[in-house]
């Protein structure tokens, strides 16, 4: 009895309307503070080109996509995609440890084995890596925050990745459905 | 006071990187209370069992979208100083196309794999480790890529301004599109078989 409410609890989300709205006013907020949106991919670019410059200064310097990213006056690390998605990391794990969400587990659908999933995951996170590059930002440094400034980046964004996802849902059927 | 507030600096720059924090906290809060730590509400959306991502996502970008509009209406934001983002065409497409295999192989997307961690799932780790290996490929290989990266640059051009529609008319617009696919993917949502996750 005690097991399934637990279940039930952690099953329980916030209305997507409402969420919807409360993400477009922190949208707004972040707008009206930093005059730029949010954004989740370039805080890993940052890990990436701080680590590639800790390996070799050389290399990262000579290279340019790399030295697009660096200053002498402060550290890839130290910017402000960074601290934000730190803080993103700390949001989620409130809102998990409040719904109680905290498991460590590998999520699949029953048909798939967790190494499938966790192979799946790896390759995904490995184009999603690349694709944010090229296309200059993810789901919500130019798709969503785009679409708030009415770029046209925002909206070319938001209908390949979705369109992409749709275009190609086909083919990957069976290790979700 | 007229924002945005750090740009014009009635914010310091001090006090920049705790008011990422903060407003990344809220972000996360959000994403995270909505479902979005997981892979598979998640993908619901690319099979039709659940569509809270498209509600989330349209009610977000247009809320914030009618909320700058707004703000710069009532001489509280100087909607100039706001970022457009750039277009270069074949980038944004093929860039975008690639982000959307990713995401029906993957699961999520940056932002929510970020969410998918800090709740413990293992998945979430791996597609963000996948992440890192990902630009770390196209950092290395940029060289090769540098042609399509910077082709067809179209600037930080607005999606209105290419449709010849006022920035009113064309949030007025969305709004309309939005609540129709609101009330079309509710019906494809009943009609789809339960998925249980």
């Amino acid at each position: 009895m005690t097991n399934s409410n637990i279940i039930d609890r952690s099953k329980r989300y916030t209305n997507p309307y409402l969420s919807g709205f409360l993400l477009g006013m922190v949208l707004l907020a972040t707008f009206y503070i930093t005059g730029r949106g949010l954004g989740a991919s370039g805080a890993i670019k940052s890990t990436v080109v701080a680590t590639v410059a800790t390996v070799s200064e050389s290399h990262a310097a000579g290279s340019d996509y790399y030295s697009k990213f660096i200053s002498d006056d402060s550290h890839p690390m130290n910017n402000w995609l960074v601290f934000q998605v730190i803080g993103v990391l700390a949001g989620a794990f409130l809102s998990g440890a409040l719904a109680g969400r905290l498991k460590l587990k590998v999520e699949h659908s029953p048909k798939i084995t967790s190494r499938t999933r966790l192979i799946m995951a790896g390759i995904g996170g490995l184009l999603f890596g690349i694709g944010s590059q090229l296309g200059r930002g993810c789901t919500s440094g130019t798709a969503l925050s785009g679409m708030a400034s009415m770029a046209l980046a925002g909206f070319i964004a938001l209908l390949t990745i979705f369109g992409g996802g749709y275009l190609f849902a086909y083919f990957f059927r069976k290790f979700w459905i | 006071m007229t924002g945005p507030l750090i740009p014009m600096g009635i914010i310091g720059q001090g006090w920049d990187l705790v008011i990422a924090l903060l407003i990344g906290m809220a972000f996360g809060y959000v994403l995270e209370s909505a479902g979005f730590s997981s892979s598979r509400k998640l993908a619901g959306i690319f099979y039709g069992y659940d569509f809270t991502v498209l509600r989330v996502f349209f009610t977000a970008a247009i809320t914030a979208m009618v909320g700058l509009l707004y703000f710069g209406y009532m001489g509280w934001i100087d909607l100039s100083m706001i970022y457009v983002n750039p277009t270069f065409l074949i980038a944004a497409i093929v860039g975008g196309l690639v982000m959307g295999l990713g995401f029906i192989a993957g699961g999520y997307c940056p932002g929510t794999s970020m969410c998918g961690v800090a709740i413990g799932k293992i998945d979430a780790m791996v597609f963000t480790g996948g992440m890192f290996v990902g630009i770390l490929i196209f950092s290395e290989a940029f060289p090769l890529i540098q042609g399509i990266y910077e082709s067809h640059s179209l600037g930080a051009v607005k999606v209105n301004e290419v449709l010849g529609l006022s920035t009113g008319t064309f949030a007025l617009l969305l709004i309309i599109i939005a609540l129709l696919t609101f009330f079309i993917t509710r019906i494809v949502e009943n009609k789809v078989k339960k998925v249980e996750y």
